[in-house]
């Protein structure tokens, strides 16, 4: 495998966003994975929202665990710093890397191996901590990059491409994050770039643990009939919950749906997320009955895709550990070292 | 014929764990510091909580011992359940104090040492009320008792009784009573001062008296560490848990109070050393402490970090393995596992702080060496000086020293910068620059990964580009022996064919062995190891010595094996001298086993008596 350097072409007439970078400012290196793999089409959302929210690339920093899955970092924001750390556990570094900076954007990006078979504790853990960051699974329940062996989220009954029937109950990671406090819940399909992309833009302006799982079929190992995560199934199988569109603070857009079923959720910088709902039932606020609603159409074999949960309220890791607006990494002698006067009182103290 | 010494014996505590018995004897040994007496006390304890025999042993040395001696003079027996062995113990001539209350079958002493009896329970039913107080005031009723036995300065332990009640006149006050009572029934029945006695002297000097973890978390917090990621295990967990109480002392914002740190208990080992590579890849500097079996499971993690360069501090508060082993006690034993830790072609830098006050050193500094290194850095404690007060040398800061943060450049330095390749070695000693997120809008970045890459951060599979890597980190390797802590040489007053390697906590028997040794006429230069990868000297010692002793304190002689591994040493001239049941080294057992060796190689001494 090699590692390609797109072209810097920029042609004069590319569309820019607020801060004058185009498209292809939000690109990385061409990727390396199978042709049409749903993973590819993630990565293709994550550069769509950052340019529509004109984020400066460098504010972001990417990081992800190992798998197919986990090498896409590559392949989105050449210009941002990126982290591929180890097999499953990315959202300890990921932590980490928050608690020295509060001040970036962090996007974990990860695999339903990665994620619910041998990180399935870090997963849990980095959530309920709390972490602002926005948290991808690129779920095809499969382990892709080692060749088609069932992971965690593989459905009980689903049928390998070498024909082995799963036994084993399946994770949700949707369920999971809503019950261990994820505060913004999510999922998708990586075929559908109109519903993920605004996803990815809300779940970047929420403070706290943004969780979405993107059904992502593996075209090479998990695409073929008896599968649950291939492209056919979900397409089949995909019950709407809502429809998000994203309205940051900074632009007043119209929105012209009809009283009644569009819902406006309001985001801590001031942004907004307009909701069309599909469901009249559904409350995005209401976390009890985004579990009742998803183990409801979950056992009706329905895969349930939207906005599924967002927290009213949130406070992210840094709220509870009360640390200071200056992020850790910017302090400096001054601030961290107590000097030589302090010291002496603390050897005072022990005698 | 008993005992007789002064300012120079050991008394040994045996209690049952959870009976409050911690801060009476903890009453006794500082009073002793402070009438100018040295003391080194240690825990000896179970892993389990409550119903078990703890023992709390001090060593009070005028002359400034501070190692484990080992053997009992004075038995203070408050633990029925180890009565028989606790006795069986005190040295021919010894003391022992008991509860007197019920008598015991003669059957229960010895003859040949002298035994105190004091009815503690007795004593304690008359005057208290409460259960839990008659059993709490048992504890310093027998501290009372001492005072009168050893001829302590009453005077200095109401002192620490005020100072540890202070603003609770209460206790103050019904402590003190219970001090008394101890003494006062001694002084009043029982022959006093014993032959076991305590003279105020002025040995202590400006020392202090610290527990190793507290001692390297303060190093923690004067180097710097902002970010602190942590998973429970004894002998370990005193050092976050110490390193969260200076920060609340010293790193909250005054106007804002907000914290200048985050401190994380994480969900395990994995899960530690992943915040604290994320935080240090980030620019924070992080941290985590751990034992044995945490290092064990961060293997895979400090592979990454030696492989993508991330600058991380582990402290390894050393305990007995393999797997659980004996998790209270103190071995030198994951030397191996750290120095290699991880799979592929790996090699860490260790430090071995020998003391609190190094600890406190090494502790701040390691966050330097990680920073000019970008490499993992173990701080190598272990539980007798982690987790033991130790008389040491006040900790000292020099204010004109700012951190090193090594080499990473800033937005305007990269603005300036001809040519970024996050892995070349532009100057030749095998450290690249590195720069942070979010520095620079499009300067600078660049990904960090575990497989291999070339110069410029970009994924290869070519050999000669993953050679050409593993290359440089070697010579990152060798740019690292010159900037961690020299070892240190203490020659002997002749010169001699032999000489001995030590390092950690073994130093304090070392030092004193090195005393017995010379009495009996062997001669023996001694070099104190505090960091891995070698300086150059450590080969040319052993080169100026026909044999040279590695004392330490594991089976394998870990050590040595690296010494021979990492010098190219003949190992036949690198002699084991391995102490491993989990207690302290000791001066006897090192002065003893030495001697010894001399003799099979056949060396003559001076004099012809043997070391016991
Ligand atoms: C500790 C460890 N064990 C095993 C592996 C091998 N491995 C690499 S990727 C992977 C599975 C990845 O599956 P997933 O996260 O679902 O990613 P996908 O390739 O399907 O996108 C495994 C088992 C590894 N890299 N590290
Ligand atoms: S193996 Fe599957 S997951 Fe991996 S790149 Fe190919 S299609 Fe995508
Ligand atoms: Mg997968």
């Amino acid at each position: 495998m090699t590692y390609v350097i797109k072209p810097k072409f920029r042609h004069p007439e590319l569309p820019k966003n607020k801060i004058g970078f185009t498209h292809r400012d939000y690109e990385g290196a061409v990727s390396t994975l199978c042709a049409g793999c749903g993973h590819d089409s993630i990565s293709a959302a994550i550069i769509e929202a950052c340019f529509e929210l004109s984020i400066p690339p460098h504010r972001v920093a990417k990081l992800s665990g190992i798998g197919c899955s986990s090498k896409t970092p590559t392949y989105f924001l050449g210009s941002s710093h990126g982290f591929n750390s180890v097999h499953g556990r990315m959202p300890s570094v990921l932590t980490g890397a928050n608690l020295a900076n509060r001040d970036l954007i962090y996007l974990g990006v990860s695999g339903d191996g990665d994620s619910a078979s041998i990180g399935f504790g870090q997963f849990a853990h980095a959530i309920r901590r709390g972490v602002d960051m926005v948290y991808i699974v690129e779920n095809n329940g499969v382990y892709g990059l080692t060749k088609g062996q069932f992971s965690a989220t593989a459905d009980p009954g689903s049928k390998s491409k070498r024909g082995v029937v799963n036994t084993d109950s399946a994770i949700d990671l949707v369920g999971i994050a809503l019950q261990i406090g994820a505060t913004f819940v999510g999922r998708s399909f990586s075929g559908d770039k109109a519903q993920l992309t605004p996803l990815i833009k809300a779940a970047i302006e929420h403070r706290g643990a943004a969780f979405i799982d993107v059904i992502s079929p593996c075209v090479a190992f998990n695409n073929h009939v008896g599968s649950t995560k291939s492209f056919d199934y979900v397409r089949e199988h995909n019950d709407v919950v809502n429809k998000l569109d994203f309205v940051t603070g900074r632009a007043t857009i119209e929105i012209d749906y009809a009283p009644g079923s569009v819902e406006v959720v309001q985001q801590h910088d001031g942004s907004t997320l307009a909701l069309r709902k599909l469901d009249a039932e559904y409350d995005v606020h209401d976390r009890v009955a985004a579990m009742s609603f998803l183990q409801h159409h979950s056992a009706k074999g329905q895969i349930v895709t939207g906005l599924l949960y967002v927290a009213a309220e949130s406070e992210d890791m840094h709220g509870h550990l009360n640390t200071v607006a200056t992020p850790l990494n910017g302090l400096g002698d001054q601030e961290l070292c107590p000097g030589s006067a302090a010291l002496e009182k603390f050897n005072a103290s022990l005698r | 014929m008993s005992l007789q010494s002064v300012n120079d014996f050991v008394i040994r505590f045996a209690n049952v764990n959870g009976s409050g018995s911690a801060s009476a004897n903890e009453l006794f040994a500082r009073s002793v510091l402070r009438m100018g007496i040295p003391v080194a006390p240690r825990n000896i304890f179970p892993s389990n909580i409550q119903g078990l025999p703890t023992w709390y042993e001090v060593r009070i040395s005028g002359a400034g011992h501070l190692g484990a001696r080992g053997g009992t003079d004075f038995l203070v027996a408050m633990n029925p359940q180890t009565w028989d062995k606790d006795v069986a113990g005190i040295e021919p001539g010894g003391y022992l104090l008991y509860d007197s209350t019920k008598p015991m079958p003669k059957s229960k002493f010895r003859d040949d040492i002298t035994v105190i009896g004091v009815p503690l329970t007795a004593i304690c039913n008359r005057e208290y009320t409460e259960p839990r107080q008659r059993q709490l005031f048992k504890n310093i009723v027998y501290v009372g008792a001492l005072s009168a036995l050893l001829d302590i300065d009453v005077a200095e332990m109401e002192k620490l009784i005020g100072e540890q009640y202070k603003g609770k006149e209460k206790l103050f006050d019904a402590n003190k009573h219970a001090l008394h009572l101890g003494r006062d029934w001694a002084l009043m029945n029982l022959d006093h001062p014993i032959g076991l006695q305590l003279k105020r002297s002025d040995a202590v000097g400006s020392r202090i008296f610290i527990e190793g973890n507290s001692a390297a978390a303060l190093g923690a917090v004067y180097g710097g560490a902002t970010v602190c990621a942590w998973y429970p295990i004894t002998p370990s967990s005193s050092l976050p848990e110490a390193f969260t109480r200076h920060c609340q002392r010293l790193r909250v914002d005054p106007a804002t109070k907000k914290n200048k740190f985050a401190i994380i208990q994480a969900e395990d080992e994995l899960s530690s050393i992943g915040m604290v590579i994320g935080a240090a890849w980030n620019g924070a500097r992080a941290f985590t402490a751990t034992s044995g079996p945490g290092i064990s499971l961060m293997q895979e993690f400090l592979g990454l970090a030696y492989f993508a360069e991330i600058p991380a501090v582990i402290f390894d508060v050393q305990r007995a393995g393999p797997s659980t082993g004996m998790p209270t006690r103190t071995q030198q034993t994951d030397i191996l596992s750290c120095a290699y830790a991880s799979h592929g072609d790996t090699k860490h830098v260790l430090l071995f702080p020998e003391d609190p006050a190094e600890a406190f050193d090494f502790g701040a500094s390691a966050f330097d060496l990680a920073d000019r290194l970008q490499t993992p850095i173990f701080v190598m404690l272990d539980l007798d000086i982690g987790m033991n007060y130790r008389l040491s040398r006040p900790l000292a800061w020099d204010d004109n020293h700012k951190f090193d943060r090594g080499k990473l450049l800033t937005a305007a330095e990269l603005e300036t910068a001809a040519d970024f390749g996050r892995y070349l070695d532009v100057d030749g000693d095998g450290i690249p620059y590195r720069t942070l997120p979010g520095t620079h809008p499009n300067k600078g970045s660049f990904f960090t990964r575990g497989t291999s890459r070339d110069r410029y951060a970009k994924y290869t599979e070519e050999g000669a580009a993953y050679a050409d890597n593993m290359q440089r980190l070697l010579r990152k390797f060798d740019t690292a022996k010159d900037l961690v802590p020299r070892p240190l040489q203490a020659n002997a007053g002749k010169s001699t064919k032999y000489g001995v390697i030590y390092f950690g906590s073994t130093s304090p028997a070392m030092d004193e062995a090195i005393g017995l040794l010379e009495a009996r006429g062997h001669a023996i230069d001694r070099m104190r190891i505090r960091a891995f990868p070698f300086h150059s000297s450590v080969t040319s010692f052993i080169g100026e010595h026909d044999f040279v002793f590695v004392v330490e304190q594991n089976r394998d002689g870990q050590l040595r094996s690296l010494i021979v591994n990492e010098c190219s040493v003949d190992p036949v001239r690198l002699v084991p001298i391995l102490h491993y049941d989990g207690t302290p080294i000791t001066a006897r057992f090192i002065a003893g086993a030495i001697a010894d060796r001399l003799d099979a190689l056949k060396v003559t001494p001076l004099r012809k008596d043997k070391v016991s």
